[in-house]
């Protein structure tokens, strides 16, 4: 009932500013929606706490503790980004970047895609979790060229035609899963449950499924940003509206990685090894060193912080392929801490890029001079994601790196060097913009500050104590995810 | 006298590829006339041009080699091999263990080496043109040929010509994607091998659309006729190669002398219509630039390839 | 092998044939041309299998098929390249024999890793999962050597095409909600497409892509 409540919720709102348009609450009406499936999804996440993982609707939705958490990760990121985006787009309203018809459009777009991750996270259905990715896609394709400017639209073409044909490979992968588990669960919408699946996982045939796994990485890997099908991460995150690449890197990849994760446990479990862990390691940890070294080439404030994102998704794919309670459970924390993070780190950056009027590092000064808050806030943000004490990232980067030194000592060296880099690359950029003397030509901007603080105390919070009901949820998706 | 049966039957055929050859190329010039609107010099008129050349003497240019000369009947030779071992009346011909149907492409290449040098041998402009298009018709088409009869092989497990069509001729009626595709491939080879419409125009003189005219510009009288008729009864074994490995249906599988008298009229309808179907698409084809041959036979190489690639995927 | 099996098989050559087609096809209404035959191949296999295997859900999926890759898709696409001007495209392809000979190895391969499924399958339609997977294989090599946007499409949608066919050749075809959605999903794709194409053309004055290499890594745009 929730759960239909929650759909039920975005895809009216979407609706509702569809029609709507570009009018002055429009943002507001955003936000509102945003907060309220935030808050449904707390009522959620009070049952699941309370009376454990549920089927809803006829087995269409599950519900367990490994997606709950995510739904309120996404409703809350959602919710600081509508937020945060009712400064930011005005500004660029203002500044004639984006039409009438294209805040008609990008509020529309931004509650469909909430709604497509939605549906990807409930859904119990292998199949519609595919439908689903490929409408999140849909969805935020049109908004990374909101802006019309040709690398824009190239932005989006790559987005859009790398991201198109790796999901078809993905459901190339779903039909082979069918074909696995016709033959022992029967004919229908049954043979695509996960709650089913899992029940047979041991009786379906192995060779089918690794098959099967080899697309679902190569299809769902794309999505995440793995190296080497990474290309079109950085563009649409550098191109499209701040807003989108905050919800892109901070819950796209998430979601997708999710998807990944159910697959991989269900993989393992019929081939009764960790084969399909082991291949995510490797994509995991070769996209943590292409992306750490590309950091440092980076001219490109979004771009730079996009290679960030792959990083630390290749951190968290590794996380999960080492498997065991120790890395799942720092997998688990590293995605949390790492969407909270990105997206506030975004948020700075759609800020200081609007102060400065450009996206190039070298010519982003002295932030903390021209709008302390936004300046201290990329200050901290950095400090976060590069993983120092005592925010959250380094807490789950150093779960994960002593369950690596326990079961694959072998890859620490690579692990701390990837950290290592990036952190330079990452420290050294973020000090030529955040500190010394801003240029004279300006813009005034209303920053949103409150995103950013809220989501950087809630990283700090999870650095220093760990909430009860939060260890519980680990623990449980732990024990889903053995 | 059962024992000669199959030694008749040989015969039989050996003659029948002489003489109904140019009956079939009358037939197709025929009904060409009949299509486009024009009165046709009868179905016989290619006897009378053979037996008004034969009676003509012989112009040689001063400069003609030994190659020019022998090419003729060396020509004439390689195919009326090559129609003796195509089972075009009888499955059953004892020549047609002395070669398969990998010989039979080199017969046929044979004959093609040997009237390209003898276009050049003269030293006229147009016999040199008209061979080196000529051979690079034939590198193209060879590897289709080749292609088509392998996946027709694959498809009767052996490369006899004897064999495979005692093979396709024991199933009953079938579609299997192979050989539909060899068809589809052979028939497109056919036109190219045979110097047809769209690829070469087997009855014009302009200099520069000839192909096979230009090489045999320079011959006249007996070496002529030898040629022409060469050139109908590689029509013919051609034709009826298709008709043996695609519709084998009708040619009978002993060696019962009572059986040649339907055969002969099977395949005579059979070849019948295969003609028409020629005159049918050379009426409705333009003769392409000689730049698009490679693409049309490119097409054939493709589509031979795919029906063998499908003779493992599919049908395996 | 019965009849209607050996037809399927045909048709399921037919897919491999205008795959091939749509790889070395240069003029854009060729490429819609083929595509559309595509389609109705897929069409009509899907409903033979749904003839021969009972499935009263394939006729729908191959009914789908029919509007959808046989009528709408080429239409718009067709409208789109009339209304842009530039079915007289032709597009300079390097390379035709090499594309062609990747082209088998491609289809080789995908013999090769569904094996496996051949093995286990018992569906009058299991041989015909490797071509299905060529037609997806080779959809992607087809993105992979065009440069024009419109042809870029052709090819995704191709390779939609050979996952469709995937579905009916494995299982009898997924569960209709999800080729439902599947065939939305695609729709709606169809018209982002239509949508960038206008967008590309506005902005770069022409529909190569080879214009859209602004964004290297070296750059960092």
């Amino acid at each position: 009932m929730i759960i239909v409540a929650l759909f039920t919720v975005s895809l009216f709102s979407a609706v509702m500013l569809a029609i709507i348009g570009d009018r002055r609450l429009a943002a507001e009406i955003n936000i509102l929606a945003s907060f309220a499936t935030f808050v449904i999804s707390l009522f959620l996440a009070v049952d699941v706490y309370h009376s454990g993982g549920m089927t809803a609707a006829d087995n269409y939705f599950f519900v367990d503790a490994f997606n709950v958490y995510l739904v309120v990760l996404t409703t809350f990121v959602s919710t600081t980004t509508a937020v945060f985006s009712r400064n930011y787009m005005r500004f660029e309203r203002a500044h004639g970047k984006v039409g009438h018809k294209g805040m008609r459009f990008y509020h529309a777009m931004f509650q469909m895609f909430i709604f497509a991750m939605l549906l990807a996270l409930l859904t119990n259905n292998v199949g519609v979790l595919w439908i689903s990715m490929e409408l999140a896609t849909l969805s935020t394709v049109l908004l990374v060229s909101l802006y019309r400017t040709p690398s824009s639209v190239e932005a989006a073409w790559k987005y859009f035609i790398l991201c198109g044909v790796g999901i078809a490979l993905a459901l190339f992968g779903t039909i082979l899963l069918y074909f696995a588990s016709e033959k022992v669960v029967g004919e229908g919408t049954q043979g695509l449950l996960w709650t089913n699946l899992i029940l047979v996982s041991d009786r379906l045939e192995p060779t089918i499924l690794s098959l099967a796994f080899i697309f679902f990485v190569v299809g769902y890997g794309t999505k995440v940003g793995l190296v080497p099908l990474h290309n079109w991460l950085p563009d649409a995150h550098s191109e499209g509206p701040t807003p989108i690449s905050a919800v892109l890197s901070g819950l796209l990849l998430n979601i997708a990685l999710y998807a990944l994760v159910r697959c991989k446990v269900l993989v393992n479990k019929a081939m009764g090894s960790n084969w399909a862990g082991e291949i995510m390691m490797g994509f995991g940890i070769l996209s943590l060193i292409v992306a750490s070294f590309s950091l440092l080439r980076q001219k490109d404030v979004k771009r730079m912080f996009a290679y960030s994102s792959i990083e630390h998704m290749g951190i968290a794919t590794f996380a999960f392929g080492l498997g065991g309670p120790i890395a799942t459970f720092g997998g688990l924390l590293h995605m949390l801490v790492h969407s909270l993070t990105k997206s506030s780190i975004f948020f700075t950056v759609g800020h200081a890029a609007q102060i400065s009027g450009t996206q190039h590092i070298a010519n982003i000064k002295g932030l903390i001079k021209a709008n302390p808050l936004v300046g201290w806030g990329m200050v901290f943000g950095v400090i976060a994601i590069t993983g120092m004490p005592p925010f959250g990232v380094f807490a789950s980067e150093f779960l994960i790196l002593t369950a690596t030194m326990k079961y694959a000592p072998m890859l620490i060296p690579l692990f701390m060097l990837g950290i290592a880099v990036a952190f330079a690359a990452l420290f050294r950029k973020m000090q030529t913009m955040v500190f010394g003397d801003p240029p004279e030509v300006r813009q005034e901007i209303s920053a949103a500050h409150v995103p950013v603080f809220l989501h950087m105390a809630l990283v700090l919070v999870l650095g220093l104590y760990f909430p009860q009901f939060l260890q519980r949820w680990f623990l449980d998706a732990v024990e889903i995810l053995k | 006298m059962r024992e000669a049966f199959p030694l008749l039957i040989e015969a039989c055929q050996i003659a029948l590829v002489l003489f109904a050859a140019p009956l079939l190329a009358g037939w197709v010039r025929a009904l060409k006339c009949w299509t486009q609107g024009r009165t046709s010099p009868g179905v016989l008129q290619p006897y009378r041009n053979l037996i008004k050349l034969f009676s003509k003497d012989i112009v040689l240019a001063h400069n003609a080699s030994w190659v020019f000369r022998f090419t003729p009947y060396l020509l004439f030779g390689s195919v009326l091999m090559a129609g003796a071992i195509i089972p075009i009346i009888s499955v059953d011909l004892p020549l047609s263990a002395t070669a398969d149907i990998i010989a039979l492409v080199a017969l046929f290449a044979i004959g093609r080496f040997f009237i390209a040098l003898a276009g050049m041998d003269v030293g006229t402009a147009f016999g040199g043109m008209g061979s080196s298009r000529e051979m690079m018709i034939a590198s193209l088409a060879e590897p289709a040929v080749l292609m088509t009869t392998f996946t027709v092989s694959l498809f009767g497990h052996t490369t006899s010509l004897s064999e495979m069509v005692r093979f396709i001729g024991q199933q009953n009626f079938f579609l299997s994607p192979s050989m539909v595709f060899a068809a589809i491939a052979f028939v497109l080879t056919l036109l190219a091998e045979t110097g047809r419409v769209p690829v070469d125009n087997p009855v014009t003189h302009l200099e520069l659309t000839m192909i096979h005219e230009g090489m045999i510009l320079e011959y006249s009288g007996r070496y002529l006729a030898l040629v022409e008729w060469a050139g109908m009864m590689k029509l013919f074994i051609f034709t009826s190669l298709g008709v043996a490995l695609f519709v084998p249906w009708g040619i009978p599988q002993g060696d019962d002398l009572m059986d040649i008298p339907l055969a002969v009229l099977i395949m005579a309808g059979k070849l019948a219509l295969v003609a028409a179907g020629i005159v049918l698409a050379e009426t409705g084809l333009a003769k392409m630039r000689i730049f698009r041959v490679p693409e049309f036979l490119g097409t054939a190489f493709l589509i031979a390839t795919l029906g063998m690639l499908s003779h493992f995927i599919l049908e395996m | 092998m019965t009849f209607t099996a050996q037809i399927i098989n045909v048709l399921a050559a037919c897919i491999l044939l205008t795959s091939f087609g749509l790889l070395v096809q240069r003029r854009i209404y060729g490429l819609l041309r083929i595509f559309a035959w595509q389609g109705l191949f897929l069409s009509a296999s899907t409903a033979l299998v749904a003839y021969t295997a009972g499935m009263n859900h394939l006729y729908i999926s191959a009914a789908l098929t029919l509007t959808l890759k046989v009528v709408v898709l080429p239409y718009i696409l067709y409208v789109l390249v009339n209304r842009l001007n530039i079915y007289r495209d032709v597009e300079p392809l390097v390379n035709i024999p090499a594309t062609m000979l990747i082209g088998i190895v491609l289809v080789i391969f995908s013999y090769h890793l569904t094996a496996p499924i051949r093995e286990l399958s018992t569906l009058v339609t299991r041989t015909t999962l490797a071509v299905a997977l060529s037609t997806v294989l080779l959809g992607f090599l087809m993105m992979i050597t065009r440069k024009k946007a419109v042809t870029q499409i052709i090819g995704f949608l191709a390779l939609e095409n050979g996952l469709f066919f995937a579905a009916t050749s494995a299982t009898y075809g997924m569960p209709l909600v999800i080729e439902l959605g599947v065939a939305l999903d695609i729709l709606i794709a169809a018209f982002i497409f239509g949508i960038f194409i206008f967008q590309i053309r506005t902005t770069f004055d022409s529909l190569d892509l080879k214009e859209m290499e602004k964004l290297k890594e070296h750059e960092g745009a």
